[in-house]
């Protein structure tokens, strides 16, 4: 297991020229090409936002813009929800080349995962934007724990997708198991509501167990809330589960390797 | 010369599953039973390798064939090392490169000189190794003009000739390759044949999988061949090309024996329904395909049994091109019979009467026939060339009024190991005046 990790680092370079063919082709041949990695969350924001702002009018003192507190859960919950179903999916989708050619299988899933890192990036000088148009900057303390909290998801994520994948090519149904699985998790992460809001506190239950409400509720403090960010324990919690949980998916994903070849 | 094996297996076993039968019911199920993929009843496997082993000797080209389903690209992928044995190992030195399927994991999208990139990097060339290359791949593909245009407006043998091209340039120790050749035009066949030759030159293994058998003639070292996921035969290309041929000709003849048992089978079965005398000989059909298979006429002389016999005077179904072959009709009459005419025809498979005859054209006036008697036609040379053919046999009144006229029911199948056209092979030799100067290359 350890070997093939060491030689995963070798492959840095395949992975690096899959992630740009991936984002070179996703919008090649459509009118707006590369901007739709803006346009999208765009429009995602403009949607809920008229929905909770405008029609129920949940906006609270606190989360005043909300459309800039609403995007900085959404964009890192769109990176980590469409890396598990293309990722998943990755291993199935690119069969060809591992029924025929001899690489790591698992830069597939981590393509997956990478490519949705660039949109995510690519996402925030659009909140940056909206936060300049709002006049709501974040604490620079704060932003100083940003990158922090974009490593910890990234491991989180490459773990989750390992297992998925590699699950997924014996058991398909995962696919669509996912998808809905992925809105109820959305729905159930104080994504589009604060946690602290009356009513929403006394499910702190379920809340603790979930890793990324751990990864929003720190992305919201690192980008909006302009209080200290007092959720960093949990975080760095997080991040060292994350690093075992990748590793224990990395070992899940090494025991399976052989069977994709038949199986796929 | 012995040198250190390039490629090694040593008792190799292949055991996939079979899917399609009921897998885990659900993943509970799965999850619950500990070991997702470990357990194996011989009931849902499949054996594609038994117990193989060869050595291919650094340097050397060698060929494994085989029938379609025999293993051989099991052991293409397991020398690949893109799947597993199930038991004993497989070592290879040296650096691998594997045309299985030329252009896999190339991207529709994006340009051909981007999917060069890739694909180079994903057989293990580094960044600058493909940039070194990319000019001479890019060549070799003969796709100057159109290597920035996206894959996907490519021709299928475009997109086959730039696989082709970045795996023949990954520059490997030991080429491992699958009935690729069947890429491209002539020209650039003989392009990927030069440069396997080139590859051969300077001392780099080639393992080859094909089916074209004069290729591993002229072009290997040494030949396995597998059938079945065994190992029948190894060694010198002639011999073992010639021991599978052998196979494939004595499968083809069990085949034709099938077909015809159940051609005849069929028309017993409708024997009652078929209308009794029709009167005339039926006239020549223009095409095999629509003239129907049958059998019909007034009876009172049958044609019991047809039985075609090689030199040897063995039954059989294939014969080759230019020895002897007879056919024999076993009849009888259910009464002694004054008047009556034996026929034989050959057709071949565009329903082409290749020959056709009878006793009475050929001057023999019909005195008498008693209860059962065998006719038999004897062919001294069987002129034809390689094909499928169709026999017809009959029996009738000299006036054409059939007693059993058997339409089409036999088939054999002549075997030739000249590629010649048409029908029949004239016995033939070529001379040249002292100017013209030829080679003989094959001995036939």
């Amino acid at each position: 297991m350890w070997q093939n990790l060491a030689r995963l680092l070798r492959y840095r370079g395949l992975i690096q020229s899959l992630v740009s063919r991936e984002l070179k082709a996703r919008y090649r041949g459509s009118v707006l090409g590369f901007f739709w990695s803006f346009v999208n969350p765009l429009l995602l924001i403009g949607i809920y936002s008229f929905v909770f702002a405008t029609i129920m009018k949940t906006d609270e003192k606190e989360t005043k813009p909300f459309a800039v507190f609403m995007f900085c859960g959404i964009l890192p919950w769109t990176w980590f929800s469409a890396s598990l179903l293309e990722g998943s999916a990755s291993l199935i989708a690119g069969g060809n080349l591992i029924k025929k050619v001899l690489f790591p299988a698992e830069v597939l899933p981590i393509v997956a995962v990478f490519s949705n890192m660039i949109h995510f990036l690519l996402g925030l000088p659009i909140l940056a934007g909206f936060m300049i148009y709002n006049s709501h900057m974040p604490v620079g303390a704060n932003l100083a724990w940003f990158p922090v909290i974009v490593l910890v998801q990234l491991v989180f994520t490459l773990g989750c997708v390992l297992v998925l994948s590699a699950l997924t090519v014996h058991f398909r149904d995962l696919r669509d198991l996912l998808a809905n699985l992925l809105t109820l998790w959305f729905f159930a992460t104080p994504i589009i509501y604060p946690y602290f809001r009356e009513g929403v506190k006394e499910y702190s239950a379920i809340f603790k167990p979930n890793p990324f409400f751990h990864l929003v509720v720190s992305y919201q403090e690192s980008l909006f809330f302009q209080g200290p960010l007092g959720h960093w324990p949990s975080l760095l919690l997080l991040g060292g589960l994350s690093i075992l949980f990748f590793l224990a998916a990395y070992w899940l994903f090494d025991r399976l390797r052989d069977s994709f070849a038949e199986v796929v | 010369m012995k040198t250190a094996p390039a490629i090694e297996l040593v008792d190799v076993t292949k055991i996939y599953r079979r899917y399609g039968g009921k897998q885990y019911a659900t993943l509970k199920s799965a999850l619950l039973q500990r070991s997702i993929l470990r357990e194996m009843n011989p009931k849902d496997t499949f054996q594609a390798l038994k117990n193989v082993s060869f050595n291919v000797p650094a340097g050397s080209t060698f060929a494994v064939v085989g029938r379609n389903g025999s293993g051989k690209s099991t052991a293409l992928k397991l020398v690949a090392g893109i799947t597993k044995p199930t038991s004993g190992t497989v070592s290879v030195t040296g650096r691998i490169s594997a045309l299985i399927e030329l252009g896999a994991g190339f991207h529709p999208e994006i340009s051909g000189r981007e999917n060069v990139f890739i694909n180079g990097i994903m057989l293990g060339l580094s960044k600058r190794e493909v940039a070194e290359r990319f000019d001479e791949i890019v060549e070799f593909a003969e796709l100057k003009d159109f290597i920035d245009a996206p894959v996907k407006t490519y021709s299928s043998g475009m997109y086959m000739r730039l696989g082709f091209a970045v795996a023949i340039h990954v520059d490997p120790d030991v080429l491992l390759v699958d009935e690729v050749l069947a890429v491209g035009d002539e020209g650039f066949t003989h392009k990927c044949l030069d440069k396997f030759s080139e590859f051969k030159r300077r001392g780099k293994t080639i393992l080859l999988v094909t089916h074209s058998l004069g290729l591993v003639e002229r072009f290997c070292d040494e030949a396995i061949w597998l059938d079945h996921g065994e190992k029948l035969a190894e060694g010198d290309p002639k011999r073992v090309i010639g021991a599978y041929l052998m196979d494939v000709e004595s499968a083809e003849e069990g085949y034709l024996a099938q077909e015809d048992a159940k051609a005849k089978e069929e028309v017993a079965e409708d024997k009652g329904s078929v209308p009794e005398v029709q009167g005339q000989t039926p006239s020549e059909p223009q095409n095999m395909f629509q003239a129907n298979e049958g059998r019909w006429g007034s009876g009172g002389v049958t044609i019991t049994g047809v039985t075609l016999r090689d030199q040897t005077g063995e039954a059989g179904h294939v014969f080759h091109s230019g020895e002897p072959m007879s056919i024999e009709l076993a009849v009888k009459a259910d009464k002694p019979c004054d008047d009556f005419v034996f026929g034989i025809a050959m057709f071949n498979t565009d329903g082409t009467c290749v020959y056709g005859t009878n006793t009475d054209i050929e001057g023999y006036a019909a005195e008498s026939l008693i209860s059962e008697a065998t006719v038999n036609f004897g062919i001294e040379a069987l002129d034809l060339v390689e094909g499928t053919y169709k026999l017809d046999v009959a029996v009738h009144r000299k006036d054409g009024a059939p007693y059993d006229y058997h339409r089409l029911l036999y088939t054999f199948r002549v075997k030739s190991r000249t590629k010649d056209a048409g029908i029949y092979r004239p016995r033939h030799h070529w001379s040249f005046s002292e100017s013209a100067r030829l080679k003989r290359t094959t001995e036939n």
